[in-house]
C-alpha cells in the first residue's frame, strides 16, 4: 500500500511536470491586460486542448494533493488506519469532483 | 528527509517543499470553486477577477505563482535525488530551485502590475 502511493506520488508528479510549466506560462501571458471572465473563457470555451491539458492535471493533482496531505497527517498528527486512508480517499475525491467541474465549466460551450 | 538536522539548508528544503505543498492544496478548493462561477454565475466570476487589480491581492498571486514554481522545481530535485545516482552539484539545486521560483513568480508580478 505505502509503496503504491510512494509510486503514484511520483508518477503523478511526472505527469504534471510539465503541465505546471504550461500552466506557468499561460498565467505569465494572461495576466498581462488584467483578468477577465470573457478573456479567460475566450480562450478556454470550446477547446478539446485546454480541457485535455487541465482535465489530466486536475486528475494528477488531486491524486498527488490527496496522498501528500495523507502523509502530512500521519507523520505531523499522528493519524492512521481507516481515518488516514478515508481522509485521503474523501480529499482525492472532493479534489476530483470539484476540479473537473472547474474544467468544464470554463471548457464547455454554453 | 524528515530525519534532517534541523536547520541543514537541506532540511530548509524539505519545509519549504512541505509547507508549499500543503498551501498548494489548500488553495485548490478555492481555485476550483471560483472558475465553477463561469458556469453557474459568469457575472461572479468577473467580480471575483476584478479583486486581481488590487496591489495586495497582485502580492498574494505572487506568492501563490511562488509557491507552485518552488513545489515544482523542488519536486523536480526530489525526483532527480531518488531516480538518478548522487552526484556532488546536487547540493545546490535546492538553491537553483529557490532562484529559479523567484525568476519566474517576480517575471508574473512584473507582467501583473
Amino acid at each position: 500500500m505505502e509503496m503504491r502511493l510512494y509510486l503514484l506520488q511520483r508518477i503523478s508528479a511526472i505527469v504534471m511536470a510539465p503541465l505546471v510549466l504550461g500552466h506557468i506560462a499561460v498565467m505569465i501571458y494572461a495576466v498581462q491586460d488584467g483578468l477577465t471572465a470573457e478573456e479567460i473563457l475566450g480562450r478556454t470555451q470550446g477547446s478539446v486542448l485546454w480541457a485535455l491539458f487541465y482535465g489530466t492535471f486536475v486528475v494528477a493533482v488531486a491524486i498527488h494533493a490527496a496522498i501528500g496531505l495523507r502523509t502530512i497527517l500521519h507523520e505531523w498528527f499522528g493519524v492512521r488506519g481507516v481515518a488516514l486512508n478515508g481522509f485521503a480517499g474523501a480529499t482525492c475525491f472532493g479534489l476530483l469532483a470539484m476540479g473537473l467541474n472547474a474544467v468544464a465549466a470554463v471548457t464547455v460551450t454554453p | 528527509m524528515s530525519h534532517l538536522r534541523r536547520g541543514h539548508p537541506l532540511w530548509y528544503a524539505y519545509v519549504l517543499h512541505r509547507v508549499s505543498g500543503l498551501l498548494l492544496a489548500l488553495f485548490l478548493p478555492v481555485h476550483f470553486w471560483v472558475l465553477s462561477r463561469a458556469l453557474t454565475a459568469p457575472q461572479d466570476l468577473d467580480a471575483f477577477l476584478s479583486f486581481t487589480d488590487y496591489t495586495p491581492v497582485k502580492i498574494a498571486e505572487w506568492g501563490l505563482v511562488f509557491l507552485l514554481s518552488v513545489h515544482f522545481f523542488g519536486g523536480m530535485r526530489l525526483l532527480v535525488l531518488e531516480l538518478t545516482p548522487w552526484q556532488p552539484w546536487q547540493k545546490g539545486w535546492a538553491a537553483a530551485a529557490v532562484a529559479c521560483s523567484f525568476f519566474l513568480s517576480t517575471t508574473f508580478f512584473l507582467q501583473a502590475i
